[in-house]
């Protein structure tokens, strides 16, 4: 094995031809720096709610330190039920329709896996999370992006799916709210999407991680839309909305065919979650309202500071509807995004992430997180403003 | 409660300008509503929130449980009036329970509050008795931690 020159390339093909994910190079770069404040973080600055926690350490003081069911705890699963069902009025059995996952990461994973014939097509909707076009190509489907921008507010309608239909679609993804834009559907698109579905018989995967953090009315869930849910499978988990994202814990709710089958690549590949976040989730859904409630209402008002810190410096920015993301156009700074990004981490020390980490059509915007707190986020807003500043004559010239 | 208010007992410096973007509502009426909590008496002053465990200066704190009899008209609010004039006294408030009242009252050091205790407190006609506990240590005042615990710090970048 001297020569590399005669070492094969052991690395399949589908795997070794995926560029390496825009995030990872640019955590590369913000790592070795000191001091800097991040608008770059996919995840709350919140601390799990004490009571949440307090019930992990419980449980390992209980010694509950062993397998659960594949399916994840009966209690926990009935939970979920019950909050699903009151919150957005949409009914799963928690004896076969409910897998608790290794997180939403984990839950898409199988969910692909289960239902993808090799060249199967997959149609979701960039700029997206930085997994969905990896994640598609690695259970060997063909990944179909709609690009939606700025001037229609990053939503989707049933025209713009329509147009990628072949007869190869299987499934369609959705986030929404939606990383790294801020996005959320109109109930009327939602509908519109939901019928297609319905009309061309496609699977429905959605992505409602960040279905709570919603500040202008309320979330709905495509499942819970007439003739939808025995097609959708919904997944949701308790990283955003309860600050849980190192518990690592998500889960799956559809119609038994497909639960049990994304249940059974789980069972052997992950066997169970781990059971101290099963015993921590149970816990966080005994009063999700108040927890959630709090930090919703400081989300919001970061939101609503940071979209109109943008609108007074002069960067269009569309209002983020919902998550923890902005989303503001950078392009008439002469920069690319990740220019941008790399400029305004060496001049003002801030980290923002390049919009095409997160597709091609996310050039020329940046996400900033404001799962910030307010002073880091006013003091970022501030030092942004003053590097754009500086390059507002450069663009008249 | 007000989101406004809450946001002032948050941070009483936040500047009209920040509440405006925070609350997404115009500036002005950031500065009227204000002005009318000040006026209605509803906002009663704005001070800080102060580590004196950090000071080095001579302070006591002591927290007193007081029983009183009640009087036939106005009940408690005679003599609870009558105590809160004091200047050491920080805060009174009329608790259910064992004890009546419950006083927070400072001074420079045991001896001033003891004085305080023996010779103007328990002598106020009504007050039948009192116990008296020293603060040693504080931990958290006003929802504010005042040791804050060390930071776990995220990633810096994730998706
Ligand atoms: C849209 C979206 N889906 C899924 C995830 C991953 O969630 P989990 O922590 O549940 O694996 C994230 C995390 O950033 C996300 O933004």
């Amino acid at each position: 094995m001297s020569d590399s020159k005669s070492v094969r390339n052991y690395v399949a093909s589908h795997v070794r031809d995926m560029p390496p994910s825009g995030i990872r190079d640019f955590f590369e770069i913000v790592s070795t720096m000191k001091d800097v404040i991040s608008l770059g973080i996919g995840e709350p600055d919140f601390v799990t709610p004490w009571h949440v926690r307090e019930a992990a350490i419980y449980s390992l003081e209980r010694g509950m330190t062993s397998y659960t069911s594949n399916l994840g705890l009966l209690k926990l699963r009935q939970a979920i039920a019950e909050y699903l069902h009151r919150t957005y009025n949409v009914f799963y059995r928690p004896e076969n329709e409910i897998l608790i996952t290794v997180g939403v990461s984990e839950a898409l994973d199988l969910a692909l896996r289960a239902i993808l014939e090799p060249g199967d097509e997959v149609i979701y909707h960039e700029p997206c999370y930085v997994s969905y076009n990896p994640i598609i190509t690695f259970a060997h489907g063909k990944p179909v992006a709609i690009q939606t921008t700025q001037e229609t507010g990053f939503r989707l309608n049933r025209a713009m799916v329509e147009e990628k239909l072949t007869d190869r679609t299987k499934a369609i993804m959705l986030n929404f709210p939606n990383n790294p834009t801020g996005a959320a559907l109109d109930l009327d698109d939602l509908r519109e999407i939901g019928e297609l579905a319905v009309e061309r018989d496609l699977i429905v995967i959605t992505d409602d991680i960040y279905g709570e953090l919603t500040y202008d009315g309320r979330h709905t869930a495509i499942s819970s839309l007439p003739g939808l849910r025995d097609r959708t499978i919904y997944l949701h988990g308790f990283s955003k909305a309860w600050a849980m994202t190192g518990f690592r814990l998500g889960f799956a709710a559809g119609p038994a065919q497909l639960v049990g089958a994304m249940m059974k690549i789980h069972q052997y590949t992950m066997l169970c979650a781990p059971i101290t976040s099963q015993e921590a989730a149970l816990e966080a859904l005994k009063q999700p309202e108040s927890d959630i409630e709090e930090m919703k209402a400081e989300y919001k008002q970061r939101r609503n500071f940071i979209y109109r810190s943008f609108e007074d410096m002069g960067v269009p920015c569309v209002k983020p509807k919902g998550a923890f993301y902005a989303f503001p156009r950078i392009d008439k700074f002469g920069l690319t995004s990740k220019e941008f990004a790399l400029k305004l981490l060496d001049e003002e020390n801030v980290a923002v992430v390049p919009g095409s980490a997160f597709g091609a059509c996310g050039e020329g915007h940046v996400r900033c997180s404001y799962a910030t707190g307010m002073e880091e986020l006013k003091e970022a807003m501030t030092r942004i403003q003053r590097f754009i500043q500086r390059r507002v004559p450069a663009e008249v010239g | 409660m007000d989101e406004l208010l809450k946001l002032l007992k948050k941070n009483a410096l936040e500047t009209p300008e920040n509440l405006s973007k925070m609350l997404d509502i115009p500036i002005d009426e950031v500065k009227t509503r204000i002005a009318e909590y000040e006026k209605s008496g509803i906002i009663r002053g704005y001070r800080a929130v102060v580590n004196h465990d950090q000071l080095d200066i001579r302070q006591v704190t002591a927290v007193i449980e007081v029983k009183v009899t009640p009087e036939r008209e106005g009940g408690f609010n005679h003599i609870a009036d009558r105590i809160s004039k004091f200047d050491e006294v920080e805060s009174l408030y009329l608790m259910s329970g064992t004890f009546d009242l419950l006083l927070f009252v400072s001074g420079r050091d045991l001896k001033d509050v003891a004085f305080f205790v023996a010779e103007k407190l328990a002598t106020i006609p009504g007050v039948l008795s009192t116990a008296t506990h020293f603060m040693l240590r504080t931990y958290k005042d006003h929802g504010v931690m005042m040791e804050p615990e060390e930071g776990y710090e995220r990633l810096k970048v994730s998706p």
